[in-house]
């Protein structure tokens, strides 16, 4: 089998130098009723390289991929260019086979990474530091609920009906084993994000505001605003990216007063991949650091006075603080956060800047050519690179229609939002520096066929 | 002056109605290097055996434990910037806090400086 | 004849190498191979850029809180950019280089079909959210890798969604709390042996249980008799790891969750050190009600230098109701759908919820599929039966030398573990760790269980051949040496890695987390 070097020679060797008469023997304290007496039932035996391709290339082309077609979803994963070289410097064997860097001397390489990749993200977020990464946008979210109570010392959290409804989700189940109150609220569909209802729910025993910035309908929330609000409460202020390539177009979270900033990286050097794996980005300011959640990588030096990298602040963390850790996390996002930071690293300020400019340039001529399309209608008054658009019928049978057409125009905010009539004929479509203009007239023309 | 010390190793001292604590050397010897010092807010109060501060060095977080019930006065300032005087002056500078003395009958369940160097002998 | 040498040149191997000192340090600090790098934000300038863009006309919209300028980031073009990565990447040790010994963490050859079959478009180039009938392919793989998982661990069912093993132990013990508070019932305790990994205390507490500590016994399992004698109407359950953080099989186990279950309380099985018993046992045999599965580790998905990894967790019939939203299931009309919130009044009513957004780590079902199928049921046993072989030839061949704690007490599992006892005064299972760095391998786990001083935990996996494996065991043969002689030169150990010891306490007193420009 060609991922097992030992052949029977190196065993009976081994088994000899051991003692034993045979490998079985080593399994005697597994109780006889467990053992197997021959290999598991119901799995086929071991298959060439050759074998197994072809069984995962059949599956893979069971599946439309998003660049055979145009392609306009959004909603927390967006489509954009990934150049070559992020995915060959991912394959270096050096990365994509190295472990946590828990031996420093021997993982400056993946500590330098994540010293560049919290900087970077630092800088986007316009926040003071940030982690080396948690799991995903979600989960980051949650965490920094939970962080924001630790510091106040409050346990509501006041939370914008534009927050991805995952997230919103993911948050309540959580809360559930904390007793924080989450005050929610369902998307209302005004042109502008619900800046007003978020303000007027802050009061002093809130922990937290949390805006989704721009907000799952593409709609750019008022932060400078609903953080002097919150400051005069002593709340804290949550800002949450599920697009960070916005910010290479709009004001930072942190520059408009957000206390910590998370979301969603896999815009930049990720790639769809079905929902993931994914990666948390996580920012916030200098004075709440020994509060934060996940890896942290500091810089120091060596015996020899070498500046070097190393994890530190590992006391917050669970496998140290047990009970009374900041979180329960272990693992970051390594090799996303690699190629997140490789992507940016390409990019530089300007590449990005460039970059969120044609995403939301070719935003602008999809809306102006979704409003050639008899019924449907703009939500927003501003978005960057994502909007809604209402449609005379159910935008997830609209979906569905386009899709056997061969056009995915984008994600029925019902899929997400269930059971809300208000909503149900919602669509939110999202461009990026790779839509065309043949992509934009191919959806127009599909969608005015399934209107019709 | 007295000092007074626990079998946890924090050590108390009385002026009057106030009483500061500490961590004692054995305890800073045993820790290392101290990089972080978790104080507790001015004006809590503490049962005694409560988990009043935290003490972090570079791989472990330890408690320390109020020896005694009260209310916290003060906070040693000096901390923040320089957790290392807890390492080497843990029973002098290194002080972590001031607190009343809800009931000086807990007094009477301390070790002296003899009965508390017999206990870190034995360990 | 021919004069053949038209060049003139003719080799000279010169003097004997001068003595260190004579040689003169390098300017660039780099010394032939082993290769310095600056920092990006050292390298970078703020206007270069290694991607071009196709040109978009038009301007933004009016009332953007637009930024004034670029977000204050250095790029660098591609050939700048590979060359850092590239150099970076030296600096790191990894599977690919060497043996990578770390107990608990199963750091086997992580295969290269894998990679190839993660990025096939239909797995790599779809969104989460695309309409069902565009992503069946992708589904049949999450159902397919989910029905290998249930029938390698004779359970009931699978959560896939669990991001990492710390979520998917959140999945298993949310999950049981749910299971209790349907049936009205407000136990709050978990039972924990001493041994366990520090995770699980700490998930226990999130979902709002009391732990309580189980010893061990002198052969190094969990205490039997004291654990059912903590058994009570207020005990939800026990967190087991099995074989345990010693690198043990619990013999117990079944007995031990017969007891759990007559008493009302649920098994969770840590399933970090599955690859010892991975199809040759089944959890499900022994009783146990949830286990969440390392795909990272026993499925041999790339570690990526920290992550990401993914946390399924099998479940007992008793649980499976209970299981997180969204899963994968079939529907009436024969295709695959994600059960999500708007379907699961009807189809999933127990669940207790979502744990993150869409459903689950699809990069590394994949990789972790394309594992299964190439091993295969006798595959996979071959690959425990060669763990468990390499950790007890590990453990033989060194036990003269270091003491294992348990050695006495029969073969181990797929790991062996040693203490510090042999060691001089003053010498410390660090040192023997960094000595082991400069002899060219990434060092075993250490401190870990904490119930053994100075522990030790080598795993060498089933992809270490025995001519790596002598090789290791050479290399440990003479730290062990020094350490018990005391060498001095282990204390200031590692010498030849591209970094000494680094100071700890200095990153932890001023953390400096983000570079700046000042501070440079």
């Amino acid at each position: 089998m060609r991922y097992l070097p030992l052949n029977d020679t190196d065993r009976g060797a081994m088994l000899a130098a051991i003692g034993a008469p045979d490998v079985e023997a080593l399994f005697a304290d597994v109780p006889a009723e467990a053992r197997l007496d021959g290999p598991i039932a119901g799995l086929p035996g071991h298959a060439s390289e050759m074998a197994v391709e072809r069984h995962m290339a059949r599956l893979s082309a069971e599946s439309l991929s998003a660049g055979s077609v145009p392609f306009f979803l959004g909603a927390g994963a967006y489509r954009h260019h990934v150049p070559a070289t992020v995915d060959h410097m991912i394959q270096r064997g050096e990365f994509l086979t190295a472990y946590t860097p828990y031996q420093p001397e021997i993982a400056q390489g993946t500590l330098q990474v994540l010293f560049e990749f919290q900087t970077q993200v630092a800088r986007l977020f316009g926040t003071d530091v940030a982690n080396a990464s948690l799991y995903d946008g979600s989960t980051a979210c949650w965490e920094a609920i939970a962080m924001a109570g630790r510091i106040t010392r409050r346990s509501k959290a006041v939370i914008s009906g534009g927050l991805h409804p995952h997230y919103v989700r993911t948050a309540q189940t959580m809360a559930r084993f904390t007793g924080d109150t989450l005050v929610t609220s369902t998307p209302v569909l005004d042109a502008q994000a619900d800046d007003d209802a978020v303000i007027a729910g802050i009061d002093a025993q809130t922990s937290c505001v949390l805006v989704q910035y721009p907000d799952v309908l593409g709609r750019i929330p008022d932060l400078a605003r609903i953080s002097a609000a919150a400051a005069a409460h002593g709340a804290l202020v949550v800002a949450v990216v599920t697009e960070p390539v916005a910010l290479g177009l709009i004001e930072s979270p942190g520059a408009l007063g957000a206390d910590i900033v998370v979301g969603e990286g896999q815009s930049l050097g990720v790639g769809l991949q079905f929902g993931g794996p994914y990666l948390g980005l996580f920012g916030c300011r200098e004075k709440f650091v020994r509060q934060m959640p996940g890896r942290l990588c500091g810089e120091t030096v060596d015996a020899d006075g070498k500046r070097s990298f190393v994890l530190t602040l590992s006391t917050r963390e669970q496998h140290i603080r047990r009970e009374k850790a900041t979180s329960n996390i272990c693992t970051n996002s390594g090799l996303c956060a690699l190629a997140f930071s490789v992507h940016l690293t390409l990019l530089g300020g300007s590449g990005l800047a460039q970059m969120a400019r044609a995403s939301h340039l070719r935003a602008i001529e999809t809306a102006k050519a979704l409003g050639t399309v008899p019924g449907a209608a703009l939500v927003n008054a501003q978005y960057v690179n994502e909007f809604a658009v209402t449609l005379p019928k159910p935008a997830a049978e609209v979906v569905d229609a386009l899709a056997k057409r061969r056009v995915l125009g984008g994600v029925a905010l019902s899929r997400l939002v269930p059971n809300e009539p208000a909503l149900a004929n919602v669509l939110l479509v999202a461009t990026s520096e790779l839509t065309t203009a043949e992509d934009i007239a191919a959806l127009v023309a599909a969608l005015t066929e399934v209107l019709a | 002056m007295t000092r007074y010390f626990t079998t946890d190793h924090e050590w108390l001292v009385v002026e009057g109605q106030t009483a500061t604590v500490g961590i004692t050397d054995y305890a800073q010897s045993q820790l290392g290097d101290i990089t972080f010092v978790e104080l507790p807010a001015v004006g809590a109060t503490l049962s005694k055996g409560d988990s009043a501060s935290v003490v972090d060095s570079v791989k472990a977080a330890s408690d320390v434990y109020a020896p005694v019930s009260g209310s916290v006065t003060e906070v040693n300032p000096a901390l923040e910037d320089t957790p290392e005087l807890v390492n080497s002056a843990p029973e002098g500078e290194g002080w972590l806090w001031r607190m009343t003395l809800a009931d000086a009958g807990e007094l009477d369940g301390l070790m002296d400086a003899d009965a508390y160097a017999a206990h870190v002998g034995g360990l | 004849m021919t004069v053949l040498n038209p060049a003139g040149w003719r080799p000279e191997m010169g003097e004997r190498s001068p003595a260190s000192h004579d040689v003169p340090p390098t300017v660039t600090g780099n010394r032939a191979l082993h290769l310095e790098e600056p920092l990006l934000f050292e390298l970078g300038r703020a206007d270069q850029c290694g991607i071009d863009f196709d040109v978009v006309d038009g301007a933004p919209l009016a009332g953007l809180p637009l930024r004034s300028g670029p977000v204050d980031l250095p790029g660098l073009s591609e050939p700048e950019a590979v060359r850092h990565y590239t150099r970076l990447s030296r600096q790191n040790y990894a599977i690919d280089l060497g043996p990578f010994p770390l107990g608990s963490c199963t750091m086997k050859h992580n295969p290269r079909l894998d990679e190839k079959v993660a990025r096939m478009a239909g797995f790599a180039d779809v969104h989460p959210l695309q309409p069902e009938a565009t992503v069946q392919g992708a589904l049949k793989v999450i159902d397919e890798l989910a029905h290998w998982l249930v029938t390698l661990t004779g359970m009931a069912a699978v959560a896939m969604t669990p991001k990492a093993g710390a979520h998917g132990e959140l999945c298993g013990l949310l999950a049981i709390r749910a299971a209790l508070d349907a049936r009205g019932d407000k136990r709050d305790v978990i039972l924990v042996p001493e041994s366990a990994h520090g995770t699980n205390p700490a998930t226990a507490a999130f979902a709002g249980f009391r732990v309580e500590s189980i010893p061990a016994t002198h052969d190094g399992r969990v205490d039997l008799a004291a654990l059912v004698g903590k058994l009570g109407p207020h005990v939800a359950g026990v967190m087991i790891t099995n074989p345990n953080t010693c690198g043990l099989f619990e013999r117990d186990l079944k007995t031990i969750a017969d007891a759990v279950h007559a008493a009302g309380g649920y098994v969770y099985c840590d399933g970090a050190n599955f690859n010892a018993i991975v199809g040759r046992v089944r959890p499900g045999d022994l009783g146990v009600d949830a286990m969440h599965i390392n795909l990272h580790k026993t499925f041999s998905t790339p570690h990526g230098g920290g992550g990401p990894g993914a946390g399924p967790v099998v479940l007992s019939e008793a649980l499976a109701p209970f299981a997180p939203l969204p899963f994968v299931a079939k529907g009436a009309d024969g295709l695959l759908h994600l059960i999500e919130e708007a379907e699961a009044v009807a189809a999933a009513p127990g669940a207790f919820g979502r744990m993150c957004a869409f459903h689950g780590q699809m990069g590394m079902f994949t990789r972790a599929l394309a594992y299964i199928l190439s091993h295969g049921a006798d595959g996979l046993a071959q690959a425990s039966g060669d763990a468990v072989l390499n950790a007890n030839y590990v453990l033989r061949r060194l036990e003269h030398l270091l003491h294992a704690p348990f050695g006495a007490a029969g073969p181990c599992m797929h790991e062996a573990l040693f203490s510090d006892d042999t060691f001089a005064e003053g010498f410390s299972t660090l040192d023997l760790a960094k000595g082991l760095i400069d002899e060219g391998f990434h060092p075993m786990t250490v401190y870990f269980p904490l119930v053994v001083h100075g522990a030790m935990l080598i795993e060498p996996t089933e992809t270490e051949s025995k001519a790596g494996l002598d090789q290791f065991i050479a290399a440990m043969e003479s730290l062990a040496a020094r350490a018990k002689a005391g060498d001095p030169a282990l204390k200031t150990a590692p010498h030849f890695a591209p970094r000494r010891r680094v100071d700890e306490t200095r990153a932890a007193r001023k953390p400096r987390l983000v570079w700046t420009p000042e501070a440079a």
